[in-house]
C-alpha cells in the first residue's frame, strides 16, 4: 500500500519547527512569502539575504538534503521563465559576456529566481515538519470555510484509495493484453478515467451517507483544537518580520 | 412488555425513479436481541437499513426507535440511537486518523475535551484496537478497518448496532475475532448478511426479506432448516455445512 503525497513530504522529527503549532507555522510561512515578494526587485542583495534565511529554516528542520532537493523541482517552470526573460524583455541593453540582454529583464530574472527559491524553501520547511492531519486542523483553526477544509481532508484520506483503484484498473487492463502504445489506446484510457471519476463520485455519495448517519449536520466539529502560546507566535512570525522590515527598508531607501 | 428498539409498521418505499423496493415491512427488534436480516440480492435489505436512521423516509408506514418516531425533528437523536456500520470501511472512515474518525460522531453530539477523549478510548477498547488511535485508516489491515468502523458507531453509544455484511472480505481468523467482539458487546444488533453460518453463530433470531416483504421471522436454526423456504428465496448454506 502506498502513502499519500503528504506523507512523502512529512518527515518525523523533534526540532523547533516540528514542535511549533501548525496554524502558527502556516501563518508565518504565508506572511514570510508575501513579505519576500514585496521586496522591490532591484534589491538583489537583500533578496539573497532572505534566501539565506530560508535555507537556514530548511536546515533547522534537520531533514536530509536528498529529501529536500528533489522538491525544488516544482520551481522549474519559473526558472525556465527567468532564464528566457532577459532575452525577450525590452528596454536598455547590457553586455553580459558575448550576448546583449535587457537590463530590466536581467534584474527581474535574478529577482524572480531569488524570490521563487526562497518561497519554495519556506514551503518545504513547512511541509516537511507538518503532518497532513495537522495541516487540515490548522486550516480549520484559521477559520477557512468548512467545505474547503473538508475537501483538503478528504484528499488526504482518499488519495491512496483512488490511486489503488487506478492501479487495479491498470492491472486488469494489462491482464487482458492491453498496452498503451499508440493513439489508438487513448479511448480506452479515457474510458478508464471516466470510470474512475464515476467510482469516486459514488464513493463520495457513500461517504456522505456515512457522515449523515453519524449525525453530521453540515458543520465540521473541531475535535482537537490547536493551542499556541505567545512565544510560539513570536517564533513563527520572526522570519516574516525580518522579511517585512527588509522590504520596508528597501522601499524607504530607494 | 418492553418498548421495541426498532418498531417498523407497514414500511413501504419506492425510489424516485419509480422502482418499488419495500412493500409494507413489519419488523420489531427488542432490547438485547441479536437479529440477522437475510435475503437475496435486491431484496431491499439496504433500503430497509437506510430507513432505520431516517436517511430514507417511508412512503407509507412508520419507523420508531425505542418509541421515538423517526421524523425530521428527531433526526439527530435517532442517528445517535441507531448506529449503522456500512459494508466498505473506506466509506465509513473518512477522517485523516482513527482518533478523529471515532470522535466525529460524539463531537456531532456536542462532546468536547476530556469527555470526548474518554468516549473515543472506550469505543476503541470495546473492539480491541485502542493502540491504533493515531494511525491513518489507509495504513490499517482490512480487519482492523472493519473494527474501527464499528468503534466509530459505538462511540455514539447507540441502542442498536446495524451491521451491513460484517463478515464480508474478512479472512477466517478476522471473521472469528469479529464474532467474539460482537458477542461481547452489550448492545442490540441487527445484522444484514449473506453469510448464513455467521447468522447461525451470532443470532438466535432471523428475519428473511424477499422482494420487499418479510417472508419469514423466527429462530435462525429453524429457518435455515426449512429447505423449501430457503430455496424459494435464493438462500443457501455453504456446501458441507449442516445445522
Amino acid at each position: 500500500m502506498g502513502s499519500g503525497p503528504g506523507e512523502h513530504l512529512h518527515v518525523e522529527g523533534a526540532t523547533l519547527l516540528h514542535r511549533m503549532p501548525a496554524h502558527v507555522k502556516l501563518v508565518g510561512m504565508v506572511a514570510f512569502v508575501l513579505a519576500v515578494v514585496a521586496v522591490p526587485s532591484p534589491a538583489h542583495v537583500v533578496l539573497a539575504g532572505l534566501l539565506v534565511l530560508a535555507v537556514g529554516l530548511v536546515l533547522a528542520t534537520r531533514v536530509p538534503a536528498r529529501h529536500v532537493l528533489p522538491r525544488l523541482a516544482v520551481e522549474t517552470p519559473f526558472a525556465v521563465f527567468a532564464v528566457v526573460l532577459p532575452f525577450v524583455a525590452v528596454g536598455p541593453r547590457v553586455q553580459v559576456g558575448p550576448v546583449s540582454v535587457s537590463q530590466t529583464g536581467l534584474t527581474a530574472a535574478v529577482a524572480l529566481l531569488l524570490k521563487g527559491t526562497t518561497g519554495v524553501l519556506a514551503a518545504i520547511a513547512f511541509a516537511v515538519t507538518t503532518p497532513p492531519r495537522d495541516l487540515v486542523r490548522a486550516l480549520q483553526h484559521l477559520r477557512v470555510p468548512d467545505p474547503l477544509v473538508l475537501i483538503a481532508s478528504f484528499m488526504v484520506r482518499y488519495v491512496d484509495v483512488v490511486a489503488d483503484q487506478l492501479r487495479r484498473m491498470k492491472v486488469a487492463r494489462a491482464s487482458r493484453g492491453f498496452s498503451a502504445r499508440s493513439v489508438r489506446a487513448w479511448p480506452v484510457l479515457a474510458a478508464g478515467t471516466g470510470a474512475l471519476f464515476i467510482r469516486s463520485y459514488e464513493r463520495g455519495e457513500r461517504v456522505h451517507l456515512a457522515m449523515v448517519s453519524r449525525g453530521w449536520s453540515g458543520r465540521m466539529p473541531m475535535t482537537s483544537p490547536l493551542e499556541a502560546t505567545g512565544r510560539d507566535w513570536a517564533a513563527g512570525l520572526a522570519p516574516a518580520l525580518v522579511a517585512a522590515l527588509a522590504a520596508a527598508t528597501v522601499m524607504m531607501v530607494s | 412488555m418492553t418498548t421495541p428498539v426498532l418498531d417498523l409498521r407497514g414500511v413501504a418505499y419506492a425510489y424516485p425513479g419509480g422502482h418499488q423496493a419495500l412493500f409494507g415491512v413489519d419488523l420489531h427488534v427488542h432490547p438485547g436481541e441479536r437479529v440477522a436480516l437475510l435475503g437475496p440480492n435486491g431484496a431491499g435489505k439496504t433500503t430497509l437499513v437506510l430507513h432505520l436512521n431516517g436517511v430514507l423516509s417511508p412512503g407509507a408506514g412508520s419507523v420508531a426507535v425505542s418509541g421515538l418516531p423517526v421524523t425530521e425533528e428527531n433526526l439527530l437523536e435517532v442517528r445517535r440511537r441507531v448506529g449503522i456500520v456500512f459494508q466498505d470501511p473506506d466509506d465509513q472512515l473518512f477522517m485523516p486518523t482513527v482518533r478523529d474518525d471515532v470522535a466525529f460522531g460524539p463531537a456531532n453530539l456536542g462532546l468536547r475535551g476530556a469527555e470526548l477523549d474518554a468516549r473515543v478510548l472506550e469505543a476503541l477498547e470495546a473492539v480491541g484496537v485502542a493502540d491504533l488511535a493515531d494511525r491513518a485508516p489507509h495504513h490499517l489491515s482490512f480487519g482492523q478497518r472493519r473494527r474501527v468502523a464499528i468503534a466509530t458507531v459505538l462511540a455514539m453509544r447507540p441502542e442498536i448496532l446495524v451491521l451491513d455484511e460484517p463478515s464480508s472480505n474478512l479472512d477466517p481468523a478476522s471473521r472469528r475475532e469479529l464474532a467474539d467482539i460482537l458477542r461481547g458487546l452489550e448492545v442490540t444488533i441487527l445484522m444484514v448478511t449473506h453469510d448464513l453460518p455467521y447468522a447461525v453463530e451470532l443470532c438466535e433470531r432471523s428475519v428473511v426479506l424477499s422482494e420487499g416483504t418479510v417472508v419469514a421471522d423466527g429462530g435462525t436454526r429453524e429457518l435455515l432448516a426449512d429447505g423449501d423456504l430457503m430455496a424459494r428465496h435464493r438462500l443457501e448454506l455453504p456446501v458441507g455445512f449442516s445445522i
